[in-house]
């Protein structure tokens, strides 16, 4: 009898023991960032891919490395003028353009030529170099999940920051901290 | 004679409609089983496959530049898993990350398979 009961405890705290590990690796789960960035976490250094695009206005070819080159530090960011969104932080990036070594390159991603102008008419121009991306293939070469996406990186092209989704206030802070160092 | 014409008219006009319903698949099946395997990262539950997202329709036409430079399936898959991490592809690769989700299954069949048998073995021995 006493045999029996024994066994019964360690049973139950053995099934105890599986709900808890089983509730810890899925809670776990749960909570972990799903997006990616490219490599940040293991301490590796990434660098941004070179290609050409045509500029919105001339529909001259630009290469990317040549353009980054340029400037101390370089905001690439991908935006159309269908994404509610960019319009957002259309005045976060138009902030951070009067800085006097950072350039911003904005990559038009699927859009209407006709639509793009409008929209940097209306909203105000905060890039130096405007790429057009039609099929949206460069921005997938990027590793970018879609409209709005910003980059942050040195003349090495290295990414020192990538933010997914709209800029906010602390974003702009943290750029300006880099930038200025 | 109008029955004719009529009849002529019917032939062609059905034709004409079933030219402009006909269905080309613009996807060849490479592209299509390379899409199946990739997680399209903006949906809930979809494939690139499935979806119709910006995101997927430019991964297609993505996939179907590296096939076109002659890449080949794994290339591609190891490409877009450096860029979008192990995420973006459906079958886990083994790694020190996923070392657990490989073990746990054969572990647990040996972990049963011994109570079976032990069980067996008791009854038996009683």
């Amino acid at each position: 009898m006493r045999f029996l009961e024994k066994k019964k405890i360690t049973l139950s705290f053995l099934i105890l023991v599986f709900f808890v590990f089983c509730f810890l690796v899925f809670n776990k789960a749960l909570f972990k960032d799903k997006i990616y960035s490219p490599e940040f976490k293991d301490g590796k250094t990434t660098y941004l891919v070179d290609f050409s695009l045509p500029e919105l206005y001339s529909a001259n070819e630009i290469k990317l490395s040549e353009v980054i080159e340029n400037k101390d530090f370089s905001i690439i960011n991908i935006w159309a003028s269908w994404c509610v969104p960019c319009r957002e932080e259309n005045d976060l990036l138009k902030s951070l353009s009067s800085l006097s070594s950072l350039q911003i390159i904005g990559i038009n991603y699927k859009d209407r030529k006709k639509n793009s102008i409008k929209f940097l008419n209306d909203y105000g121009n905060p890039f130096k170099y405007n790429l057009v991306d039609k099929d949206g293939t460069e921005s997938i070469n990027l590793g970018a999940y879609g409209v709005p996406e910003t980059f942050l990186v040195n003349k090495n092209r290295k990414i020192l920051i990538k933010i997914i989704g709209p800029i906010n206030d602390k974003d702009v802070k943290k750029i300006r901290e880099i930038v200025n160092d | 004679m109008i029955k004719k014409k009529f009849m002529v008219f019917l032939f062609l006009f059905i034709n004409f409609f079933g030219i402009c319903y006909s269905e080309t698949e613009p996807y060849s099946k490479l592209e299509n089983d390379i899409a199946k395997n990739l997680r399209c990262l903006i949906c809930q539950g979809q494939s690139i496959y499935d979806s119709n997202s910006e995101f997927a329709l430019s991964m297609r036409i993505y996939i179907k530049d590296q096939i076109d430079r002659g890449h080949s399936k794994d290339q591609i898959y190891n490409m877009l898993v450096k860029k979008y991490g192990q995420w973006i592809v459906y079958d886990p690769g083994y790694s020190k990350k996923t070392f657990l989700l490989w073990f746990i299954p054969i572990l647990f069949f040996l972990l049963g398979g011994a109570i079976i048998y032990l069980r067996i073995y008791k009854s038996k021995k009683l």
